[in-house]
């Protein structure tokens, strides 16, 4: 079952099961940021480390440097808990761009330019775009389902593009597939997820 | 009065700056883009909210047993280089002079646009280099003065502009304030800036931009080494 946490690598985290895929994580998040929450942060930590460490591998750190990144991201969320706000992305969410930002600070020795919420020259959502966050909690486990439900040539190219540290011409090339299909591929599977992410509120 | 974009970065784009793997001085358009466009903010997010999906669904990778102990006994340090640089109380003063530019493309280029050190390009058009990426990728700034039509040129490369103020048009249309317009080397064309002010974009080019009359190449071919 993707999103739940097996026993050989979160064994103190049992307590809180299956809850995690949900608004459980969010909590934890959030009694860090509040209660500044050592066991909060020791559970988040035993979900996401092994997640984040098979991730930053994937993407072709070696063990060591992809546990180092680790401790950055997890420190990052120690310390910046504050300004997690879980009507704007969920736990998972934050934390996959806290490490997305690392790795391409680490390995790529680039900046990753992002966009600030809270600056002023920022122009405004329309309002009726408030209600979108709606059951933040139960974001991720939808979309882990409408994952599960993509024809398997879409979801494995959706994958490669999370999963591979360049643009998705050069994956075309080295998969052999035409640009062309690529993109309707992807297209198709991101279209198709943020449908069933809109219906599902 | 506020006018939303209506070009925008395409959506693979806004998967490879979602998924992490557009270089910097593109994400640093499309970053910039995304504060003056609420849609491809929601786009975006919803691109980060699938990477949060599939981060729940790594087999997990056990990590070394004294990585939690070692991580705790780091958690009371000062926060330092741990931390990104927060939109602290100092930028949010300096603000007042740069709001005409919103983030993350203001805290690159640190100063209002009048007070950067331009450099004439050609008649009516200067330019700031800023320095982000690595040649033959350039990532400038610039300026054309109203009504300035822009001499006839071809693309050897991908161009990348986002429109920071005024505007400007060419048979495919008009461009304003916040819109992302993308030159190939199939565009040739000769845009040329509206009449009421400067037209101010942000350009990314790979490659130089070729006159299609005239001397060659008129940004330096020595970028290309």
């Amino acid at each position: 079952m993707p999103g739940n946490p097996t026993r050989r690598d979160m064994p103190e985290t049992t307590i809180i099961g299956r809850a995690h895929a949900g608004s459980g994580l969010n909590d934890m998040v959030l009694a860090v940021a509040r209660k500044r929450s050592r066991s909060a942060f020791a559970l988040l930590f035993n979900y996401f480390a092994p997640r984040l460490k098979s991730y930053l591998m994937r993407l072709g750190a070696d063990a060591g440097l992809a546990e180092e990144l680790v401790q950055d991201v997890m420190l990052q969320v120690w310390h910046r808990a504050e300004t997690f706000d879980p009507a704007q992305a969920n736990a998972s969410t934050w934390i996959f761009t806290i490490a997305r930002n690392k790795r391409i600070d680490a390995v790529r020795r680039e900046r990753r330019p992002e966009i600030d919420l809270t600056d002023p020259a920022l122009v405004p959502e329309p309002v009726e775009a408030a209600d979108r966050t709606l059951e933040v909690g139960q974001e991720n486990a939808r979309l882990n389902a409408a994952i599960g439900s993509l024809p398997n040539e879409q979801a494995e190219l959706l994958r490669l593009a999370y999963y591979e540290d360049k643009p998705h011409s050069t994956i075309s090339a080295e998969r052999g597939i035409p640009l062309g299909t690529v993109k309707s591929r992807l297209r198709l599977a991101v279209d198709r997820l943020r449908r069933l992410l809109r219906e599902g509120q | 009065m506020i006018r939303n974009p209506t070009h925008h970065p395409d959506r693979e784009m806004l998967l490879d700056y979602a998924d992490g793997s557009l270089g910097e001085p593109a994400a640093l358009v499309v970053a910039t883009h995304l504060a003056f466009c609420p849609g491809c903010r929601q786009q975006v997010a919803d691109l980060e909210a699938i990477g949060g999906a599939f981060l729940e669904e790594e087999e997990p990778f056990p990590v070394s047993a004294d990585c939690l102990p070692g991580l705790l006994a780091r958690l009371d340090e000062p926060a330092g280089a741990a931390a990104a640089p927060l939109p602290g109380a100092a930028r949010r003063s300096e603000a007042a002079d740069l709001t005409y530019l919103p983030e993350p493309l203001r805290s690159y280029i640190g100063m209002p646009l009048s007070a950067l050190p331009w450099q004439p390009l050609l008649e009516g058009i200067d330019e700031v280099d800023l320095g982000v990426g690595r040649p033959p990728m350039r990532t400038r700034l610039i300026r054309v003065a109203a009504g300035t039509v822009f001499p006839r040129h071809g693309h050897t490369g991908m161009e990348l502009n986002l429109v920071l103020a005024g505007g400007y048009h060419d048979p495919r249309g008009s461009f304003q304030r916040g819109d992302v317009v993308v030159d190939d080397p199939s565009i040739n064309h000769s845009p040329v800036a509206d009449l009421r002010e400067s037209c101010v974009c942000l350009s990314v080019t790979d490659a130089p931009l070729c006159l299609v009359e005239g001397p060659a190449c008129f940004l330096k071919p020595s970028i290309r080494s």
